[in-house]
């Protein structure tokens, strides 16, 4: 690791104002929002809180953006995975192709995610009729959903994994080849290892996008109650028919997620800088 | 186990890393692989390890195809020069790494691993290392680590890439005559990769000299220091000093003085002489033989010391000499130079000499 400079103690006034600036535009621009969130879900009493997740609606909302998560976040590992092996640990014709790809959905804007799938598999898209013709439903259903937040979240593991794996090279594969290890113990003993900190957080970011993603799923979707609407979706349809209530409700369980992945994230940072003080790195 | 390399050729490219190397590694034996950059060794390495493919040539060990087996089942120790110590397992781990692989039916016990891991932790001289990670260790304690790990498969062969090249030269001096010892110790045939010569030189039974992909020579060190097989073995083994010559019947003549050629040069004509500082001799009387020089500059402390001539022509030779002798000259005095031994190289055959072209030998 490259040598850097360990920050100073404030000792006087000008920085001591800096900070406290920076704090208070983070306050205004995401506490206050923050607090309004689980404010307007509790306005009318915890009850009513509550209510909002009785309703089988939202229910169907929370079901599905699970279901989604479970089905992108794992493609997404595995594919960064595998992606991240190619491209540190290898050279090969079109690497420089590959990696912009991977970059690509992260400069798309969302909406176009969804649009070329609509393109692609909607009613008047070049395979519509042919899908149509099997009985075969994407676009306006699940599967869409699933495809429009792959095409979203694809790139977060593969960015997390390709700087640590290049930075460690492949010489410890071929010490372990030489020592008489198969390819497969030496993915699951020396090179999972090696990145599992770097791994796990890619994974987290992936599941928070893939939960929270509005604009992809916006287009696919159909929106249909109950069937094809996932939280974000949920929480705009609520917000547009005048249940606040239930749509800060359903924000907040959103909220809660981005929490909960703030500190598993912090977590995780503290658990690879320990690793890595030992030998293991993030 | 004897190892016996024939005819491997390596192309990356158009670049040709390797154009046909042949030698052969006896049993127990301890051969470097010397070169500058780009000589070959490391892709010869590399074939040895299962690392590489060669476009041509074979390999044996004890007769059998080398070649035909993976790198996973070649049973070969090998040992870079990163280390490349697994970083998220404890140097015990490491070490136990090669025993721990091997399917159920062939995998010593654990108590058996445990006590081997001892073994060699004995062996290398890390004893109670054995729970640090590689991270928590020092450059020379991780090099003795790799060691270990390549020598806990009991390999046929250990290949070593460099692996003093990351560490200061107290502690390369230091490990270089542990690694010594481990080899006697354990007798597994060791092949050693550095561009350091006085490294191959102070390790090796033999040393296998290569430039652009070729072997320019193969022997003991004493074999390479005494004859050069030629004028770049001679220079790559030491410090040279160069003087145009004229060669003639394995003789260089200079202005002033003569002196007999090593090597293999066999033509006659105009060239250039290479010879090192310890073979200079330099006389202050007026009537010896010898290329008049001025002493432009001394230095050097303990035994040896080194001075610094200028020949009229504006050549400049640096000599080394005994204390003791060195003590009777002084800066600006002039006096007559002459050397015990030389390498030519004739880059201008005269016409009349230029003999039938021989057939090249290796």
């Amino acid at each position: 690791m490259i040598g850097t400079v360990a920050p100073r103690r404030i000792e006087s006034a000008g920085p001591a104002v800096l900070v406290l600036a920076a704090l208070a535009w983070l306050a205004l621009l995401i506490g206050a929002p923050m607090a309004t969130v689980f404010t307007q879900a509790l306005s009318k009493g915890l009850g009513a809180f509550l209510d909002a997740f009785k309703e089988p609606d939202g229910l169907a909302a929370i079901r599905l953006t699970l279901l989604v998560a479970v089905i992108a976040v794992p493609l997404n590992a595995a594919f960064g995975l595998a992606a991240a092996w190619s491209i540190a640990k290898f050279n090969f014709r079109g690497k420089a192709v590959l990696l912009t790809l991977i970059d690509l959905p992260l400069s798309l804007s969302p909406v176009v995610s969804g649009l070329v799938w609509v393109l692609l598999f909607g009613a008047r898209g070049w395979f519509g009729p042919m899908l149509d013709a099997g009985g075969i439903k994407i676009i306006f259903a699940v599967p869409g959903i699933l495809l429009g937040t792959i095409l979203v979240t694809v790139p977060l593991v593969a960015r997390e994994l390709i700087p640590l794996m290049a930075e460690q090279g492949a010489d410890e594969e071929l010490a372990a080849t030489t020592l008489g290890s198969g390819g497969w113990t030496t993915f699951r003993r020396v090179t999972l290892p090696n990145v599992r900190w770097a791994l796990l957080h890619g994974v987290l970011l992936s599941n928070a996008r893939a939960m929270g993603e509005f604009g992809a799923v916006s287009v696919l979707s159909g929106h249909i109650r109950g069937l094809t609407e996932t939280l974000p979706l949920h929480v705009e349809a609520l917000y547009n028919d005048y249940d606040f209530v239930g749509a800060f409700a359903s924000a907040s369980l959103l909220a809660g997620l981005a929490i909960v992945t703030l500190v598993a994230k912090t977590a995780l940072e503290r658990a690879g800088r320990v690793a890595a003080a030992k030998g293991s790195a993030l | 186990m004897t190892l016996t390399v024939d005819g491997i050729a390596k192309r990356f490219g158009r670049f040709p890393a390797l154009a046909g190397v042949s030698l052969e590694a006896r049993d127990g034996e301890f051969l470097t692989l010397l070169g500058p950059s780009g000589s070959g060794k490391t892709t010869l390495l590399r074939v040895l390890a299962g690392l590489d493919k060669p476009d041509r040539g074979h390999v044996l060990l004890d007769g059998a195809d080398f070649l035909a087996m993976s790198a996973r089942e070649r049973r070969v120790g090998l040992v870079f020069q990163q280390y490349a110590l697994f970083r998220h397992m404890t140097v015990a781990r490491n070490i136990a790494f090669g025993l721990d692989v091997r399917p159920a039916s062939s995998r010593p016990h654990r108590s058996v691993i445990k006590q081997r891991v001892e073994e060699l932790l004995a062996l290398a001289r890390i004893e109670g290392l054995g729970g640090r990670y590689p991270a928590q260790l020092s450059g020379g304690q991780r090099q003795r680590v790799a060691v270990a790990r390549a020598l806990a498969v009991e390999p046929q062969l250990l290949l070593l890439d460099e692996p003093f090249g990351a560490l200061d030269t107290k502690v390369r001096k230091e490990l270089r005559a542990e690694l010594r010892r481990i080899h006697d110790a354990t007798g597994v045939t060791t092949i050693l990769v550095t561009h350091d010569q006085e490294e191959a030189m102070a390790l090796a039974d033999r040393v296998v000299l290569m430039n652009l992909g070729r072997i320019e020579q193969i022997g003991t060190p004493e074999e390479l220091d005494a004859s050069p097989a030629s004028p770049f073995a001679f220079e790559f083994l030491g410090e040279v000093n160069r003087l145009p010559c004229q060669v003639v019947d394995g003789v260089a003549l200079f202005d002033g003085f003569t002196a007999p050629t090593l090597g293999e040069e066999r033509q006659a004509g105009q060239g250039e002489a290479l010879f090192r500082p310890s073979d200079v001799r330099l006389d202050a009387a007026p009537t010896a033989d010898g290329l008049p020089v001025r002493i432009v500059a001394m230095g050097g402390r303990g035994a040896l010391r080194s001075v610094e001539c200028q020949a009229l022509s504006g050549h400049r030779v640096s000599a080394e000499l005994p204390e003791h002798l060195a003590g009777q000259f002084e800066v600006g005095q002039r006096v007559k130079l002459t050397v015990r031994r030389v390498v030519a190289k004739v880059t201008n055959p005269s016409p009349a000499e230029r003999p039938a072209p021989l057939a090249k030998s290796a």
